[in-house]
This record gives structure tokens, C-alpha cells and sequence, in this order.
């Protein structure tokens, strides 16, 4: 046997129903859920393939847990597979928060929904925080990561200035930056 | 909200698509730049209560964007703004997956990814900076935000019981 899962083919309606049950029970993130049940549940994937394939995940554009879903739903099923793993990743999250969309219009304004919102929403900025700490964690401790992470932080949150332009002056340094320090 | 409004909408929508890098947090403070600050169709404290709703909810962050559609234009605005903001990226991703199957370990995709990610975090501490002042009212806020990230940081708690924490110091008068 070698280490490497065998490739194999899933069915569109079994990677749906795997995709929904991954996203209905991720809380704050699907990348905990997703390893859970693509590589000790179903074991479609290695823990070294799924590292991998949640790196490219992670380098595409869009939520990660999305592209992570398409990525392994056109690896085990061609493109039907890709459209029915994302179907299923955001079908069920779409129909919840518009129910939760609809109570908030019609509940929100009364006092008591109010103010339990505003708690939360302290409690979801502090997520995102921990977030951004938490990837800033894993940054070398150099300055030149750093000083691309402060000028995009003042150039979007404290000048306001427009994303495109503010991302689209520092990406070129940046991954140029990296590019030449690869081997170090 | 007009169609042409909300087809203006949409198309900056799929344009912040392709440019998520890391994630959709990365592009809150570009979201919330058109809808609050330039177009005013919402607060700045709406636009943060939209982002904890989605937050409590499960599934991806991604999420906060069909609720602005549906508070913008309704159902119809709910239903475009999603496929707007998932198609690109979608259709990106499919590509990709399509070369990925050659070329797994490409030395330019990686040197991609690390130059990117401090640029991502930077736009993650953006986009809390953004909606502090929008969701805390005076310094209990505040203190609640920081003790967040500390346990989350510090413990493996299920995020759903720090949101629930908060609604219950909300609800109590706490903040």
C-alpha cells in the first residue's frame, strides 16, 4: 500500500450531502470540520494531500472553505462533483442567514434583541482579531513582512484609501519580495 | 434601490471577487466602503450588526454578503449579490483545479501565496480597525473585544460559546 489515498470517484449526490454536513456544523471556520470529515471520516484525502490542497485553497480568491469544497469535489468527481460540493457548502448557510436576515428585520429594533446584538457583534470583531493574530503568528519575524502587513492595514483601515489601488501598489513588491527570498 | 443600482452592485461585487485574496474578510473594508461610506445605503453600525449575524450563523464568513443584498434590494438582491460574489471565484477556482492536476508544487504559486499573506493580514486588522467604532459604544466594548481574542487565542473554545457569552453581556447591560 502506498501512503498516498487511491484516487477514486464520488458521486455528486454523496459529495453534497458531505459538504452540507461539513458547513452546517462549522461555527467560526469550516477548515476544523472539512479535515474532520474529508480525512478521518471519509478518508478521501491524506493529511499531507489535504495540507496541500488547503494551501491552494488558500491562494485562490474567495472564502477558502469554498474553494477547499471545489478543489476536492472536482478531484473525486469532475466538474459535476465541483458544482455539487459548492452547491452544497452554501445552499443550506444561504437558506439560515436569511432566516436569521428576515428575524433580525423584524425583531431587531426591540431592546432586548438590540442589545444581545451588540454583544455579539463586540465578541465577532474580537474573532476577527484573533484571527489576524493568529495568521500573523505564523509570519517570520522579519520587517519586510511586516512592513507590507502596516502599510496595507493604514492605506485600507486608517487613510480609507480604495482596496484596488492599495493592494494592487503593494502585491507586486510583495510577491517579489518573497519570490527572491525563497531560499532563504 | 434601482436594477441599475443594484447591477452596479453586483458587478463590484464579482470585481471584489477575483481580488479576495485570503479570504472575504480581506475585502470588508472595500464592501464596506461602497455601501456605507460612499453610497450611505446602510450605517455603519448596520453594516457591522449584518456582519455578527453572519458570524453566529454557520457556514462561511462569506456569508455577510447576501444579507447586505437582502438589506439593499431584497430578496432579488440577496440571490445576486451571492452569485456575484461566488462565480468568479468559482469559475477561478475550477480552472485551477483543472492545472493544479499537472503542475502541483509550482515554485511561483508559492512564492504567490507568501508574498500575499502579510498584504492579507494587514487587510484583516483593516477591516477589525473599520468596525470597532461602529459596534462599541464606550470601553466595556472594548474590553469585551480584547477578552476575545485572548481566549481565543489562549483556549480551544467553540467560537458559538464566545457569541453566546456576548449576547448574554449584551442582554445583561454589561456592554
Amino acid at each position: 500500500m502506498t501512503p498516498e489515498a487511491p484516487e477514486r470517484r464520488v458521486g455528486a449526490l454523496e459529495l453534497f450531502l458531505t459538504f452540507t454536513r461539513i458547513t452546517v456544523s462549522s461555527f467560526g471556520g469550516a477548515l476544523f470540520w472539512s479535515r474532520r470529515a474529508l480525512v478521518e471520516r471519509h478518508r478521501w484525502l491524506t493529511e499531507h494531500e489535504f495540507v496541500e490542497i488547503l494551501s491552494l485553497a488558500q491562494l485562490l480568491p474567495g472564502a477558502s472553505g469554498v474553494n477547499l469544497a471545489v478543489l476536492v469535489g472536482y478531484r473525486f468527481g469532475g466538474w459535476r462533483g465541483a458544482f455539487a460540493s459548492l452547491t452544497g457548502f452554501l445552499a443550506a448557510p444561504f437558506v439560515v442567514i436569511m432566516t436569521l436576515g428576515v428575524l433580525h428585520q423584524r425583531y431587531g429594533d426591540l431592546p432586548l434583541v438590540h442589545a444581545a446584538l451588540t454583544g455579539m457583534s463586540a465578541v465577532a470583531i474580537g474573532l476577527l482579531l484573533a484571527m489576524a493574530v493568529r495568521m500573523g503568528m505564523v509570519l517570520q519575524r522579519r520587517w519586510l513582512p511586516w512592513l507590507f502587513v502596516s502599510l496595507a492595514f493604514v492605506g485600507v483601515g486608517v487613510m480609507r484609501w480604495p482596496f484596488v489601488a492599495v493592494v494592487g501598489a503593494l502585491a507586486p513588491f510583495a510577491i517579489a519580495a518573497s519570490w527572491r527570498g525563497r531560499q532563504a | 434601490m434601482s436594477l441599475d443600482e443594484l447591477w452596479a452592485l453586483c458587478l463590484y461585487f464579482m470585481m471584489l471577487s477575483f481580488l479576495a485574496i485570503g479570504g472575504a474578510g480581506s475585502v470588508l473594508p472595500e464592501m464596506h466602503r461602497y455601501v456605507v461610506e460612499i453610497h450611505a445605503l446602510m450605517t455603519s453600525a448596520q453594516f457591522a450588526q449584518l456582519y455578527s449575524l453572519a458570524q453566529v450563523a454557520p457556514g462561511p464568513n462569506v456569508m455577510y454578503v447576501p444579507l447586505i443584498g437582502w438589506h439593499v434590494a431584497g430578496w432579488i438582491g440577496a440571490v445576486s449579490t451571492m452569485f456575484a460574489v461566488v462565480v468568479p471565484s468559482f469559475t477561478l477556482t475550477f480552472f485551477i483545479a483543472h492545472l493544479h492536476a499537472r503542475h502541483p508544487k509550482a515554485a511561483f504559486g508559492i512564492a504567490i501565496r507568501r508574498g500575499l499573506t502579510p498584504i492579507t493580514i494587514g487587510l484583516l486588522f483593516a477591516s477589525a480597525w473599520i468596525l470597532l467604532p461602529a459596534v462599541n459604544q464606550d470601553w466595556r466594548g472594548y474590553v469585551l473585544t480584547a477578552l476575545t481574542v485572548a481566549l481565543v487565542l489562549r483556549t480551544p473554545l467553540n467560537p458559538i460559546w464566545l457569541l453566546a457569552a456576548g449576547a448574554i453581556a449584551g442582554m445583561t447591560g454589561m456592554v
